[in-house]
């Protein structure tokens, strides 16, 4: 099967008084319908690998093609959601929902039904007409998730999403997202640094090395679905759960000893 | 069943509890650093300082202690509105006044707000402008008012010419900022849902920008004001400061505060007007 996602040689330097390289030399395909997890220390380049996947942020070499096509900049085709809430204040939920549908030139009527089926999908009926600063921030994400899928995109591409939520909520959240890509079959490439949303997330999770960024270990998850969060003490899971926080944990000594040099 | 009972029959507890109660006061709440008080008490301390100013005043001067020619009684200033405004035409000047401000002011607002959009999103645009613009800015207003009488004269246009100059400046220079600071991400996101470069600044920008840019035209409005009676104080037909400038020549003091009352009144209903209108239209941007 050809992947849905190629990334070739990516690499990105920041330059500045002293440059920076942030992502070095990074290879991986993603396939349809995948739901690959990128795991990594703080500050080793996760952020800006998805932004260069999202065309927000230009590599300094390499390649990205989605299927055939060279990506260039950012497109509909690649939905994001950013960790920051990054909703537009001024319009009511339905109408953010709506934003992607309205620059296709989609008729109201039809954007209508589009955003009360995504409304309805992430739980939040009854919210249609409020506006972002009325909601907790879980709500918010469910709503940025909403939009980024409404406007069907091939790959779904998010940031930490659930970083800024509290436990019980992220937990929630992180079921609500397995769910729809359970039953949307959707392609999803989601950045964490948190070893457990890694592992319950995703089919894949690729492991980064400290800053510059490498790909340290590719492991596929095979837990079964559709999955809860019990799976969280299945013995499988723990095992996984050892492994990459032993990872994590060497790479981000390893960031740690590298600030103190400087 | 019965041993609870006796806990709560034991009175050792409940003394204790009001012991403990009487010790850790309440904190007095207007002392507390910016924590709000109740409508009533703000309400009328805010009048209390109008009544206070009036006292004071009505003090100094229907005792005599104060001059009559340096600071009229509040009597004789209301006996001074009566005649502006029935012997005098004072109405005309104030809509002369007004007039001036709001057609200097919507030119300088119809010009400056597209460019000030511009400046804010395209560098190219801002390289160009901004620096001539920052510089023309700290050139004070007053200062360009023999040169416009030498130019276009003391009429109607050389009013308008001072509003325009006094408030086109900062109103570009102001929106272009604010049109800067929109947040990032909500551009980025706007692109991963397909916006254009160009859809991007009516779907994003301008409704981003819009509470602030109205914050601004009520800020630089309010310096309208002020530029418009130091026009009408050099040469003027018409209007309150040509009022205030006859006045000071025949020594009617009561007139002078009288006029300097009315523009303050006026400016603050605008003010106030600008703020209702931008809380209703933008009630997303202020709280819940
Ligand atoms: N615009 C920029 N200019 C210069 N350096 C940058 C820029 N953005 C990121 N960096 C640097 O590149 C490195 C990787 O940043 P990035 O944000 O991609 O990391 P991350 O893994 O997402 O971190 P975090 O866990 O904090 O989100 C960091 O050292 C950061 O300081
Ligand atoms: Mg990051």
């Amino acid at each position: 099967m050809k992947p849905k996602v190629t990334i070739q040689n990516i690499q990105k330097v920041y330059k500045g008084k002293t440059d920076v390289l942030a992502v070095d030399t990074i290879n991986f395909n993603i396939m349809e319908n995948e739901f690959i997890t990128i795991l990594g220390p703080s500050g080793c380049g996760k952020s800006t690998l998805l932004r260069m996947v999202g065309g927000l942020e230009e590599q300094t070499s390499g390649h990205i093609y989605l299927g055939d096509q060279e990506l260039v900049g950012p497109s509909s085709n690649r939905g994001m959601v950013f960790q920051a809430y990054s909703l537009f204040p001024w319009l009511t939920i339905e109408k953010n929902i709506q934003f992607g549908l309205k620059n296709k030139g989609m008729k109201e009527a039809e954007r209508k039904e589009i955003s009360d089926s995504y409304i309805e999908l992430v739980g939040l009926k009854g919210f249609e007409k409020h506006y972002p600063n009325q909601l907790s921030g879980g709500m918010k994400q469910r709503v940025a998730i909403a939009r980024a899928l409404a406007n069907d995109p091939e790959i779904l591409l998010l940031d930490e999403p659930f970083g800024a939520l509290d436990s019980q909520t992220r937990l929630i959240m992180q079921e609500l997202l397995l769910n729809i890509w359970e039953k949307k079959k959707k392609t999803i490439l989601f950045i964490t640094h948190d070893v457990e949303e890694a592992i319950f997330l995703g089919s894949r999770v690729l492991v980064m090395t400290s800053r510059p960024g490498k790909i340290k270990e590719d492991i596929s998850i095979e837990l079964s679905h559709p999955r809860t969060y019990h799976v969280k003490s299945d013995p499988a899971f723990i095992k996984i759960k050892d492994h990459l926080t032993e990872l994590i944990r060497e790479e981000s000594l390893k960031a740690i000893e590298l600030e103190v040099q400087k | 069943m019965q041993e609870p009972k006796t806990a709560v029959n034991d009175t050792s507890i409940p003394m204790y509890k009001e012991q403990n109660k009487k010790e850790t006061k309440r904190r007095i709440s207007w002392l507390q650093p910016q924590k709000a008080i109740s409508k009533k008490l703000y309400l009328s301390l805010s009048v209390s300082s109008f009544i206070l100013i009036l006292l004071v005043w009505s003090g100094l001067t229907y005792t005599q202690i104060v001059d009559p020619l340096f600071l009229p009684t509040p009597t004789d200033i209301i006996h001074s509105a009566v005649t502006l405004f029935t012997e005098l035409g004072f109405a005309t000047d104030i809509l002369a006044t007004i007039s001036r401000v709001f057609v200097g002011f919507l030119l300088a607002l119809i010009i400056g707000l597209p460019l000030g959009i511009l400046i804010g999103t395209f560098k190219v645009v801002e390289a160009f402008f901004e620096p001539v613009i920052s510089f023309v800015r700290y050139m004070p207003v007053s200062a360009f008012i023999p040169l416009f009488i030498l130019w276009i004269g003391v009429e109607e246009p050389e009013k308008i010419a001072v509003i325009f100059v006094g408030s086109f400046f900062s109103l570009v220079l102001m929106i272009a900022v604010e049109v800067g600071n929109v947040r990032k991400e909500l551009l980025e996101a706007a692109y991963t849902l397909g916006s254009t470069n160009f859809g991007i600044i009516k779907s994003v920008i301008l409704p981003a920008a819009m509470p602030g840019i109205m914050e601004i035209t009520r800020l630089v409005l309010g310096w309208a004001w002020t530029y418009i009676i130091v026009a009408e104080l050099i040469a003027a037909p018409s209007g309150i400061g040509h009022v205030i400038i006859e006045s000071q020549r025949m020594i009617r003091t009561s007139n002078i505060i009288f006029g300097i009352i009315v523009i303050g009144i006026l400016g603050l209903i605008c003010d106030v007007v600008l703020k209702i209108v931008t809380r209703k239209l933008f009630s997303w941007n202020y709280g819940r």
